[in-house]
Order: C-alpha cells, then sequence, then structure tokens
C-alpha cells in the first residue's frame, strides 16, 4: 500500500525534516475528502487536526449577527490550514467551510504537539514552519487592512506641518 | 588701413571709447540687445540701447542671503558678477500662451499661438552662464522632444561673453569646472581691462577690452567696430585677470564621486536638519540658470467660452508639483529640498550627462535664509557613515 | 520672424462615442476622432492626455486593443475635477486628446515566455491591451497567467471580460478580493496570495504589474521571492505629469521621467526607489 510519506516529503511545510521525523509525521496523516457546503471545524470547536490542502477551496468564516458568515479568507490548494492545535487553548478561530470539493491530507495535531514536547527539536522544526505560515498570512492580512484600492490608502491624507 | 579680415580665434583690442559702437553694430544687424543693468538696487538684464544703460562703476558684494550693490572707484562695465536674472529668462520665458480654444456647439476650435520670436543679442555673459546656456541646450533640444520656443529663440542668439574680472562671494564656477575662462559657445568674448592709474597720452585711464572673435559673426561685428590687433602683452594681460579671479571664489564644492555620494545619502539626518531652515520658497529655482520646471494651466473666462492653455516657470518646491490624487508624494519640506538638491547635483547626470550646476551662486545669495548648496554637500560627505568606518570601530 | 507652437502640446479633437459605467467610480470612454481620420497606433501601456475643454488635462492609460485601434477606450477612475468632470460626457461631446506617450508593455520580450499579468483595482485598465495582444497571438507565449485583486466583489473592473478569459482552456485566471461580500464564492486575500498558486515557470517568465504603488511594491517582491529575475518584473508607475513629453519636470521620480522613462519600468530600476519615502 502506497504511504503518503513521499507527498509530504514533498510538500513545502515538510521539506528539509529529518527522515525519522518524517516517517512520524506519516503515521500521523491521513487522506480525507470533503464536498460543498460541508463545514470541515466550526469556531470554537476542539482543534485537534491541520490541513495540507491538495485539491479545492475552503472559506474561513467568521459569524456576526444578523449577518451570517462572512469570509475573512480563503484557503487554496497546497495551503496549509490550521494552527490551533499547536496553542492553547486548541480551539479554532474561525469556521471553514468548504466552497469547491476538497482533498486533504490531514494531520493529528493533538498527537504531533505531544510528541513535539517529548522531543524539542521536532517541537522547533514545528514552530518554524506554522510560524512562516503565520507571518505570510499576518502580512497579506496587514496589506488587506491597507485597503490599497481605495481612493486614501490608509486613512485621509494630512499634511505634515513641516 | 585696411584691415584684413578677421577670422575665429583672433584677438583684438577695442577702446572703452568705442564700446557703443558694439551696441551700433548689434541693432544695425536688427538684434535687440540685452543685458545687465540696474534696477530696484539689483543687477538684471534688460534690454539696452546704450553704453550708459550697463551698471558702469559699480560691483556687487554677495553673500548667503545677501546681495548689495556698491560704487567702485574706477568706471568698469562688467565690475561684478551675476545677479537675479539669468539669460534663461530670454530663452525659456516665464510666462507663454500655448494656444487658445473657442466653444463651438459641442466641441471648441484650437487656434495655435504664432509667436514673434525677437533675435537677441546677449551682452555680458560670463562663463557660468554660457555653461547654463549649453546645459538647457541638453534639456530643450536633445532629450526627447525639442521644444520649439526655446530652439526659436536660442537658433538667433548672437552672445558677446565677458571672462570675470573678479569673483563673486558665493561663486565656485571652478569646482564646476565651468569657468570663469570663457572657453566656447560665443561670438565676441571680451576681458575688460581697466587701470585707473596707469592713463594714455590723452589723459584718459586705461580702459580697453581685449576682444577674441569665436564665430563669423564675431568676425562681422567687429569690422564696424575700430579695433587693433592685440599684442602678446595684452593677450598675457588678459588671461592674468581671469586666473586671477580663478583664485579669489567665495565658495568651493568638492565635486568628487558627488552623484554616488548623493544617491546612497538619500536619508542622511542632513536634509531634516535643512528643512528646518528652508522655506519651500522656491528663490533658488527662480534664480538657477539651470532650473526648467515648468508648469501648465488651462484657464477659462468668466463666460466659459474662451479657454487658454498657458506654460509658467514652476518649482519643485511646491506643494502642487507632485500632486497627483490622495496627496503628493513631496509632501515635507525634507523631501522637497532633497529632491532640488539631489536632481542638480546627481540625478541631472544620469539624465543629461553633466552636472545641472554650473557654481554661479545665485541659490546661496538669493536664498532668505541663506542656504548654501556647498555646505550642505559638505555636511554630508563628512558626516557619511561608510561602512568602511564601521567597520573599523568594531 | 514667426514660429509655430510646439505640436506635442497641442490637443487633437476627438467626439465621445459612448461613456460606460463600469463600477463605482470607474467608467469608460470610447472616442473616436473629430475629423473621421485614423487614431494614431498606440502600444500597450501607452497613455494619452485627455482635454475637456475649460475644464483641464490629464494622463490616462489607454485601455483598449492595438490591433483594432477604433475606438480609442480609456478606462479611469473619477477621483479628482477632471476626471469627474469626464464621468459626466456624453455621446457627441469633444474633447482634446495628446498622445501617445512613455514606454510600454514588454510584449516583445515575453514571446517564447510564461506571461504574468498581476493587476489590482483600476491597474487591470492598462493591463487589459496586453490580454487583448496575448491572446491574438497566443502561440508566441507559454502559460498566460492573469491575477487580479478588487477591493470586493462589487469592486471587480471587467467582469465579464475575466470571465469570459476564465472560459479559455489556454489562460489561467485567478481573481481574488481583499473582501468578501454577498455571495461570493471566489477567493478572499491579497494579490499576492495569488502568486504562489499560479502555474508558471519563474525562471522563464515575464511579469507585468500594475496596481496602486503598494500592491504593485509587494506584489513584485512577492513575484521575486517565488524566483522571478528582478529584470524580468515590469511595473507602471504614476507621477503628476503637465506636458507629457519629458519638458516640465513634474513627473520626475529619482532620474527617471515617468512620462517618457516610463510609465512601464523594469523592477531592477524602480526597486531602489520603491522602498524610499517621498521620492
Amino acid at each position: 500500500m502506497k504511504t503518503l510519506e513521499p507527498i509530504l516529503a514533498e510538500h513545502p511545510f515538510f521539506k528539509g525534516l529529518k527522515p525519522e521525523y518524517l516517517q512520524l509525521v506519516t503515521g500521523c496523516a491521513s487522506n480525507v475528502r470533503f464536498d460543498t457546503g460541508v463545514y470541515m471545524f466550526r469556531e470554537g470547536e476542539e482543534a485537534t487536526r491541520f490541513y495540507l490542502l491538495r485539491q479545492g477551496k475552503v472559506a474561513l468564516e467568521v459569524f456576526a449577527a444578523q449577518r451570517g458568515p462572512i469570509t475573512i479568507e480563503t484557503i487554496e490548494a497546497g495551503e496549509v490550514m490550521g494552527w490551533s492545535w499547536l496553542f492553547p487553548p486548541y480551539q479554532w478561530h474561525l469556521s471553514g467551510r468548504v466552497i469547491e470539493p476538497t482533498r486533504a491530507i490531514a494531520l493529528d495535531g493533538t498527537c504531533l504537539r505531544a510528541k513535539g514536547e517529548a522531543d524539542h527539536d521536532l517541537g522547533y522544526e514545528l514552530m518554524k514552519r506554522v510560524a512562516v505560515i503565520m507571518m505570510d498570512r499576518l502580512q497579506a492580512t496587514r496589506i488587506r487592512l491597507l485597503d490599497i484600492y481605495s481612493k486614501s490608502p490608509g486613512g485621509k491624507v494630512s499634511y505634515p506641518s513641516r | 588701413m585696411t584691415k584684413a579680415s578677421l577670422q575665429v580665434k583672433d584677438k583684438v583690442i577695442v577702446e572703452y571709447e568705442d564700446f557703443q559702437r558694439l551696441f551700433v553694430a548689434l541693432m544695425s544687424k536688427g538684434y535687440q540687445v540685452v543685458g545687465p543693468t540696474i534696477r530696484e538696487n539689483a543687477i538684471v538684464y534688460d534690454t539696452l540701447t546704450r553704453v550708459a544703460e550697463l551698471p558702469v562703476g559699480y560691483t556687487d558684494e554677495q553673500d548667503g542671503g545677501t546681495y548689495r550693490l556698491k560704487k567702485r572707484d574706477d568706471q568698469a562695465l562688467f565690475g561684478y558678477v551675476v545677479g537675479p536674472h539669468s539669460w534663461k529668462k530670454f530663452l525659456h520665458p516665464p510666462v507663454l500662451r500655448l494656444w487658445e480654444a473657442r466653444r463651438e456647439g459641442k466641441g471648441f476650435e484650437l487656434v495655435p499661438e504664432k509667436q514673434e520670436v525677437p533675435k537677441m543679442a546677449f551682452i555680458g555673459v560670463r562663463s557660468c552662464e554660457l555653461h547654463a546656456i549649453a546645459i538647457q541646450d541638453k534639456v530643450f533640444m536633445r532629450s526627447g522632444f525639442t521644444d520649439t520656443t526655446y530652439q526659436s529663440r536660442r537658433n538667433n542668439v548672437c552672445i558677446v561673453a565677458v571672462n570675470c574680472g573678479q569673483a563673486g562671494g558665493t561663486c565656485f564656477c571652478t569646482s564646476m569646472h565651468t569657468g570663469p575662462k570663457v572657453e566656447a559657445g560665443f561670438d565676441l568674448a571680451l576681458t575688460e581691462v581697466l587701470d585707473p592709474n596707469q592713463g594714455d597720452h590723452k589723459g584718459s585711464p586705461l580702459h580697453y577690452f581685449v576682444v577674441e572673435v569665436g564665430t563669423e559673426l564675431g568676425a562681422e561685428l567687429l569690422q564696424d567696430i575700430p579695433h587693433r590687433e592685440a599684442s602678446k602683452d595684452d593677450i598675457q594681460l588678459s588671461e592674468n585677470i581671469v586666473a586671477n579671479t580663478a583664485e579669489h571664489m567665495g565658495r568651493n564644492m568638492d565635486t568628487t564621486g558627488i552623484k554616488d555620494l548623493l544617491y546612497r545619502n538619500l536619508e542622511h539626518p542632513r536634509w531634516e536638519e535643512v528643512a528646518t531652515r528652508c522655506l519651500t520658497c522656491s528663490n533658488c529655482t527662480m534664480v538657477c540658470p539651470t532650473c526648467f520646471c515648468t508648469t501648465v494651466e488651462d484657464v477659462t473666462d468668466l463666460s466659459g467660452e474662451h479657454a487658454e492653455r498657458w506654460r509658467k516657470w514652476d518649482s519643485c518646491f511646491t506643494m502642487d508639483f507632485s500632486y497627483i490624487y490622495g496627496g503628493s508624494i513631496r509632501a515635507s519640506t525634507k523631501s522637497r529640498y532633497r529632491q532640488w538638491m539631489t536632481h542638480k547635483l546627481a540625478s541631472w547626470f544620469d539624465q543629461f550627462g553633466t552636472s545641472g550646476c554650473v557654481g554661479c551662486g545665485r541659490c546661496i545669495t538669493w536664498c532668505p535664509v541663506g542656504i548654501d548648496i556647498t555646505e550642505e554637500v559638505r555636511a554630508i560627505r563628512e558626516s557619511e557613515i561608510t561602512p568602511a568606518k564601521t567597520a573599523k570601530e568594531q | 520672424m514667426t514660429v509655430d507652437q510646439c505640436d506635442p502640446m497641442m490637443p487633437q479633437r476627438y467626439r465621445v462615442q459612448h461613456v460606460r459605467n463600469e463600477i463605482p467610480d470607474t467608467f469608460t470612454l470610447e472616442l473616436e476622432p473629430e475629423d473621421g481620420g485614423d487614431i494614431p497606433p498606440f502600444a500597450t501601456g501607452q497613455f494619452n492626455m485627455l482635454y475637456i475643454f475649460g475644464v483641464g488635462e490629464i494622463p490616462i492609460s489607454i485601455s483598449g486593443d492595438p490591433a483594432r485601434r477604433k475606438p480609442l477606450v480609456h478606462t479611469t477612475r473619477a477621483v479628482g475635477t477632471v476626471s469627474r468632470a469626464m464621468r459626466e460626457l456624453k455621446p457627441d461631446d469633444v474633447i482634446g486628446v495628446r498622445g501617445p506617450f512613455g514606454s510600454h508593455w514588454p510584449i516583445e520580450r515575453a514571446e517564447g515566455k510564461d506571461v504574468v499579468i498581476a493587476a489590482g483595482g483600476i491597474g487591470l485598465a492598462p493591463l487589459r491591451s496586453v490580454m487583448y495582444h496575448v491572446i491574438s497571438q497566443r502561440e508566441k507565449y507559454g502559460k498566460a497567467v492573469l491575477l487580479y485583486g478588487a477591493r470586493t466583489p462589487a469592486d471587480i473592473l471587467y467582469r465579464r471580460e475575466l470571465q469570459l478569459w476564465r472560459t479559455h482552456f489556454d489562460l489561467d485566471v485567478y481573481v481574488t478580493v481583499d473582501r468578501a461580500t454577498g455571495s461570493w464564492r471566489g477567493s478572499v486575500g491579497v494579490v499576492t496570495q495569488l502568486i504562489s498558486r499560479a502555474p508558471f515557470d519563474p525562471r522563464n517568465t515575464v511579469a507585468m504589474v500594475c496596481g496602486p504603488e503598494i500592491m504593485m511594491r509587494f506584489t513584485a517582491a512577492e513575484l521575486e521571492k517565488r524566483g522571478v529575475a528582478t529584470e524580468d518584473i515590469y511595473v507602471s508607475m504614476e507621477r503628476n505629469m503637465k506636458c507629457a513629453v519629458g519638458l516640465c519636470g513634474h513627473c520626475q521620480y529619482g532620474p527617471n521621467f515617468v512620462c517618457k522613462d516610463g510609465p512601464v519600468f523594469q523592477y531592477s530600476q524602480m526597486k531602489g526607489l520603491l522602498t524610499k519615502w517621498e521620492i
């Protein structure tokens, strides 16, 4: 039976991981698929897994009273979704609704987290990789906050006094 | 005695008494003579018809933010340096209508402007100014679209240059390699020789001009002016005068690697410092002989039936200059001063192949707060934090 | 002696054929020469100076098909006095046009390579001409990728054309919005996030980026991160323009005159300047 190991080894998120760690990770991995409209996780639920999307599109949503669900961001093929499994309180901050049929590799976050606590080298490798994802998403979010396409990006212009 | 016709590079002597003949020769050839004259306590450039209208017997004392006229103890015609005007006023008109438009149904009719271009003769053009004219030639006639307004005036100009007999308080042409000796680009070049203590047999003080022929037009003009061949001694004397001028510059600027120096230091704290003094009054750009920026204004009359497009001198120091919707790109004083200085001394090389500065010192004299471009360069050069320095400190 | 004024400062008269409202604030003018003559050839990325009698003149990129020059098409935002007056034009009104001016997108250099068109907001207007060209000469190019970012779904410019291009099998069109509204089922995120997903070979690509300066800066940086050489990335700069022929000095950006050395520049030339403030 073919394992997911070669697929994981190729993915940018796991690239460069020591072979024994990669085996360990593969042990925590499984193929999953979701149909359009399904919620993969909901805000507040326990975050036990994270996903490498192989195909499809997932909308990260927040629910606003009277408005319904608002899409904050979409995660697409090739991207990593979920970091709440690594940080207390280990709960999803947003809901994830599938908007295009999605195939992904699900990783047992709870298990990996425990292994990371036991072996700090593994923990460091996981932390480094998750940090990069957070940094990219944060930077992208900051650019969106600037509202660059509006008439006055970043707010109205005020001239300096000198 | 019939004189053999003069050749380019010939040098002759013209007596002071005969200088008016130069005006006559130019006017009879249809030139409007423009030269220095005194207006409101400054030596400016305006149309002249007689020698007496020149600033005879005057000199100027210049320093940062200071300009004063003083009487000399002789009757020199060119005993001063440069004032607030430059020749760009005549070659690159400060205000110019480009066209008119008249409303017609749903559209409009355009009426191009037919200009009368005067044939002008400039008297008293200094070496720095010749270089400034050459610099503007590159801007307007060689960098892409030709400015036909400039070109038509420039092609008909007659230039009577003057070798400076004294250096001004803010002059630094030697640093910029633009003078004081007039090298090229003139029809006639004069060096005024005057010694009130010496005299000729008639009792008049020694006062004459060593005149160099620059072009055939210059030679033609001299045919109508009494002159005699200049002796070796005369020529040597005129060269000594200019050499002496070169020794007495009021300012100097080290231009070694200046383009890269400024490009490297766009974030230098000195820009903040000069911004505390600069008023963005734009005097420097108005008096600078190479500044060329203009704006285009579309104006309508009250009836709304008639519109005109005008071109006017503009300055990078105004808030409007860099305005695009949302705001000005260069809003702070610091950015605008930096733009002017780095354009003049650095980017100009990339754009036109030379420095934009000719060392005339006008910007220093006419700055109301006396900002000195040579001092600003010095400050940046001396306080540059180079990687080499920091490595040494470790 | 007399002399005629500079020709490049004299507008040609064009008649308005059509004014189309695209998205809020943005509209398209379709123009034809008043005398029925030919429209001068232009290259993608160039701009004209458009003059409204009694109001003023502004630079606007040409957003039509260079192979199909009539009518002359300009899409712009109504953000200032002149552009707002332009939005009120009616068919048969006459305006003045000077141009075309400026440098153009490197469609010749891109032949044989993958083409990445990255546009943000109104930046799609000057790049639309590139898309038309690539489609009409499709065999000359490798992969053709369009990345487009808009503020919200309602602000997507040229929506129907984008949808049409998405149906082409040999074009890859990715659209994202900064903020989702209504029933949007497309991507939500900033346009830079589309770059890692797009299928192109960074070592054999020419990328053309246009949009607000912040967007171009971050997008070019992301393309560089993906492996595209800075010489292969092009941006389109915007500055105050009065004469559009390199003589008035207003559009200077460092040593560059945006009207004649640009508006299209290689990112390798711009990179140092783009990160400096108030240049």
